[in-house]
């Protein structure tokens, strides 16, 4: 390819008020194979794009170098003219005489001048040896695959059926549900938990355009935006679903007790069991831990009870292969343990406990049926203390970040402490009150001045015990005090965490999490539900620490996100990207070792006996998989691999042009 | 293990008020086969680490015996104040880490023939290098006393555990060394919250009532839990715990005394070791709670009960 046009663009006077157009603009033109030099003020502008465009389709090029900004500014814009045009769009280079050469030249302009038109050679150089490169086409799995089925995930399946599409939903655990399951009321209308989710269990248990897959674990996951294939492995529950209607005979008389996870330990549930009531889907699993028969090996009560005969003891994990094209995390949160807070430590008896502990003593289907008791004797406790930002805040020792939805729970487990106990006094030790959401600050207002909950700015040094209080030891900065409460109980705001397990489902995964063990979005701005991995979207306490209100929200877009890949037909896959050139690859595999994305492959040759050549292996690069980040090709030892577009022929008729 | 040989730095108050604690330690590692060998020239710790950034004079004492530890030649220093383990150790950390005031310090030394860079010396409380050098089982085989039921509470003070950086237990803020060690010994450690308080420390020098306000919270919560005794390993804590009660008994209707000791008066017991303490320089005399755990030599009277 011999025949390259040159678009000089001024950039108003970024670029022509540095270096000298017309010498550009000559030295370019006189350089063999260059048909043209044109340029024009705003190249990016219309009627800079109608001089652009008719060079496209004039016919008079085969390739076109722009000398403008950076690449990352307008590259995509000047192809996509081309491509409308009917000009092979990756035979359009920019030249970036702007950020690497005018604005880091304005004191000598001559020198600019001349680095301006070395770098518009090279770029001349590079264009002449471009391939007329075409994107790749590929078919959508019009299916998607949620991981996690708690507020976060359940939004985002009915969001995504919506919109017509069949959803998987998965949960390692036996009910879908999540944390919001296990909350009593919600701040900041009070609405009670229950009454406003269950109903939004049912509606995803009776959609069917959603496929629940509880007690279930993403196993492997392989395939590309598109086109995933995510292995699942069902964990045994030794209970044959598809018989069992979940009536609760087996569990009436199973005589195996163990503490209730759902309750967060406060009473038990039995060795087979559905994690509450309302479960979804209402299907009993054995815990083969805690199962008389699995340890001792005699019982089987529930088998005999049960007039299906669903309990089947035979049962092993198995496997389930699904087939999808897009797939959203929302794994949600765990509490960081109270036992990290070495300060507490000697203070801590049943009656310390974490937020969502209080969540189920106050929960009207909780261990207490509503009631304020406290676990140690069941007695009332006439003085409370909420200690906020435990764990969070804490760069020193645990985490810098603010798990956001502290104060306003704290705010409402304050309050809802004295409709139970009007006559009880809560405190709240507290950082700072970050209250900033719709009706939020009115809410913590209330809970001062209508139901005098005392709030005390400063930390909690220390917990103790004595004489069957919690003694709370803590400052009030604003007093200047050191203030020592007696408290019957204390309510610690943990810091939120990553749900158990989310480190290692997003190795599997391949997608990135930030310092703190949260899933990273690929923008923070611009790209909140989206990861680098192309297909895979992130939502809800995965991502970070977050309310239900802007839980829903996300999921919405999360949703969105997923339904505008699932309705396009055909996706495209930028085709610059790696290739291995056979004849030279010697099967190492060190690029296969090297590629984050699994892209490459090593793949056999056959020899040809006849002339004595031996079957050997090669790289090969699944052009769909590969991002065209060039790992491979800086790993490759013989040269074998290289880039589209960025041959090494080319990079190096680039360099010679320089020199 | 075989024999151990290590430097050591008594202290000013091993030498004066807290001398019991220098007597059984030394006798107590002579039994473990432990020799301590005194540094023969030693300097003041300077009691307190000074926190001002243009104050290096303050840590010219501690680093003048880190520079005569490293050329004693032995790879271990063994400290037994909590003071001078954590003026030293801060010190140390302060060379470490600060290149600057590590050169400034070292302009001082006129006398010493190298400079000490941080890291030529392991600087070992008593505890530690029970718990990591002999470790607590081999202690155990030295005892001969059983004891009696007694209960301690273990009283760290700040000293030992802060800042984080030197704190000889993992768990600054909720440690267990000092149970640990009682629990191999066979000795019941009380649930004593108070373990790690302030004792009010210098301000035992123009804010007595600073002082005498913690030693009142300290005590009646070990007596509260039903401790015999308050162990610790700080001459300031022991000073200010023990000479203060009196004077706290005077201000409380029914305040009960409990005496204070040293870990190694009391391991010194359960080994054997009698007559190498001076009990005279207790204010609130612990030989009647010993006696009442038969704790002190046969044939003397189980009179006495709790001080």
């Amino acid at each position: 390819m011999n025949r390259i046009g040159v678009f000089v663009c001024h950039c108003g006077i970024n670029i022509a008020g540095v270096v000298d157009i017309e010498a550009v603009k000559k030295a370019v033109a006189a350089y063999p194979g260059v048909v043209f030099a044109r340029d024009y003020t705003y190249m990016c502008s219309e009627p800079g794009q109608d001089l652009f465009r008719k060079a496209c389709t004039s016919g008079e090029v085969e390739g076109i170098v722009v000398a403008s900004c950076s690449p990352r500014l307008h590259e995509t814009t000047f192809r996509r003219t081309a491509a409308d045009a009917g000009f092979n769009p990756y035979r359009v280079e920019i030249a970036n005489i702007r950020e690497q050469c005018t604005w880091v030249n304005t004191v000598d302009p001559q020198g600019a001048t001349a680095k301006a038109i070395d770098i518009i050679l090279s770029l001349v150089e590079r264009t002449r040896r471009d391939e007329s490169l075409v994107e790749a086409q590929i078919p959508v799995t019009k299916k998607a695959l949620v991981i996690g089925a708690g507020i976060a995930g359940m939004m985002t399946a009915l969001n995504i059926t919506g919109s017509g599409y069949q959803v998987y939903l998965l949960d390692r655990e036996p009910s879908i549900g999540g944390r919001m399951a296990q909350l009593s009321e919600t701040f900041p209308t009070l609405d009670c938990a229950q009454c406003i989710f269950t109903p939004r269990m049912v509606e995803v248990g009776q959609n069917r355009d959603i496929s629940l897959r509880t007690y279930c674990e993403v196993e492997e996951i392989s395939g590309y935006v598109g086109n995933f294939t995510v292995k699942i492995r069902h964990k045994a529950s030794y209970v044959d679903w598809d018989k069992c209607t979940g009536c609760g005979m087996c569990t009436d008389k199973c005589p195996t007790k163990v503490k209730s996870e759902f309750n967060m330990m406060l009473d038990d549930r039995k060795a087979i069991y559905t994690p509450f009531p309302q479960a979804v889907p209402n299907k009993v699993v054995i815990d083969s831990e805690n199962c008389l028969y699995f340890r001792k090996g005699a019982c089987r009560v529930c088998e005999k009870t049960c007039p299906l005969g669903a309990v089947d003891f035979e049962q092993k994990d198995w496997f389930e292969e699904l087939e999808v094209g897009a797939i959203v995390v929302a794994t949600g949160y765990d509490l960081y343990d109270k036992e990290n807070i070495e300060e507490y430590r000697m203070g801590y008896s049943p009656d310390v406990i974490d937020g969502i502990t209080f969540e189920r003593l106050l929960s009207a289907s909780g261990p207490t049926q509503g009631k304020l008791l406290r676990p140690s004797d069941g007695r009332v406790p006439e003085e409370i203390v909420f200690i906020s930002c435990v764990g969070s805040r804490d760069p020193e020792n645990h985490f810098p970040y603010c798990s956001r939805v502290c104060c306003m729970y704290t705010a409402k487990h304050a309050v809802l402490y004295k409709h139970r106990v009007p006559q009880g006094q809560a405190y709240v030790f507290y950082m700072d009150i970050r209250s900033a959401g719709k009706n939020y600050e009115e809410f913590v207002q209330r809970a001062v001045e209508e139901d005098e909950v005392m709030y005390i700015r400063g930390r909690v040094s220390r917990l103790y015990l004595d004489d069957g209080k919690i003694v709370v030891v803590g400052a009030d900065t604003l007093s200047g005090a050191n203030v020592e409460v007696r408290a019957d109980m204390v309510v610690l705001s943990m810091a939120i965490r990553p749900a158990k397990g989310l480190e290692e489902l997003a190795r599997k995964l391949k997608i990135q999490t930030d310092a703190n063990g949260f899933l990273a979005e690929a923008h923070p701005k611009l790209r909140p539900v989206e990861t680098l991995s192309p297909g895979i979207f992130i939502t809800g306490c995965a991502q970070s620490p977050k309310d239900i209100q802007d839980t829903v929200a996300q999921s919405g877009a999360a949703a969105a996100k997923v339904v505008e890949l699932l309705s396009k037909e055909q996706l495209t896959h930028e085709p610059i990207v790696a290739f291995a050139d056979e004849e030279i690859c010697s099967g190492c595999g060190q690029c296969e070792q090297q590629c984050t994305f699994d892209a490459i492959e090593l793949v056999q040759r056959r020899g040809n006996p006849a002339t004595g050549i031996p079957d050997r292996s090669v790289a090969k690069v699944n052009e769909i998989l590969c991002q065209g980040c060039g790992a491979c090709i800086v790993t490759c030892p013989s040269g074998a691999m290289s880039q589209r577009n960025f041959r090494l022929e080319q990079v190096y008729s680039m360099i010679e042009s320089f020199i | 293990m075989s024999a151990v040989e290590l430097s050591y730095m008594p202290g000013c108050t091993l030498k004066t008020k807290a001398k019991n604690f220098e007597t059984t330690t030394l006798k107590l590692l002579e039994l473990l086969d432990v020799h301590a060998r005194e540094l023969t020239d030693w300097y003041c710790c300077g009691t307190t680490y000074s926190l001002a950034s243009d104050n290096v004079i303050n840590h010219l004492g501690p680093i003048r015996t880190l520079v005569k530890a490293k050329e004693a030649g032995r790879e271990d220093l063994l400290v037994l104040c909590s003071m001078c383990y954590n003026t030293l150790r801060r010190a140390q950390e302060l060379v470490q880490h600060d290149e600057e005031k590590r050169s400034k310090i070292n302009e001082f030394m006129y006398e010493e023939e190298t400079d000490f860079t941080g890291d030529e010396v392991r600087i070992l409380h008593l505890l530690t290098l029970l718990k990591e050098t002999v470790g607590f089982d081999r202690l155990k085989e030295k005892l001969v006393r059983d004891p009696g039921g007694l209960k301690v509470a273990g009283y760290y003070g700040c000293m030992l555990l802060r800042p984080r950086e030197i704190a000889i237990d993992p768990v600054a803020e909720h440690p267990s060394i000092l149970e640990d060690l009682f629990a191999a010994c066979g000795v019941d450690s009380v649930y004593f919250p108070f373990k790690t308080e302030c004792c009010g420390s210098y301000q035992t020098v123009n804010e007595k009532q600073v002082v005498l306000s913690r030693t009142k919270a300290i005590t009646e919560s070990a007596v509260k839990n039903g401790a015999d005794l308050i162990v610790t390993s700080c001459p300031l804590c022991h000073y200010n715990l023990d000479a203060y009660q009196p004077r706290v008994a005077e201000a409380t209707p029914g305040f009960r005394t409990i005496p204070v000791m040293y870990i190694s008066q009391v391991l010194a017991l359960l080994a054997g070791l009698d007559d190498v303490q001076d009990y005279n320089l207790h204010v609130v005399d612990p030989r009647p709670v010993l006696r009442a755990r038969g704790l002190m030599g046969k044939g003397e009277p189980a009179a006495g009960g709790k001080a």
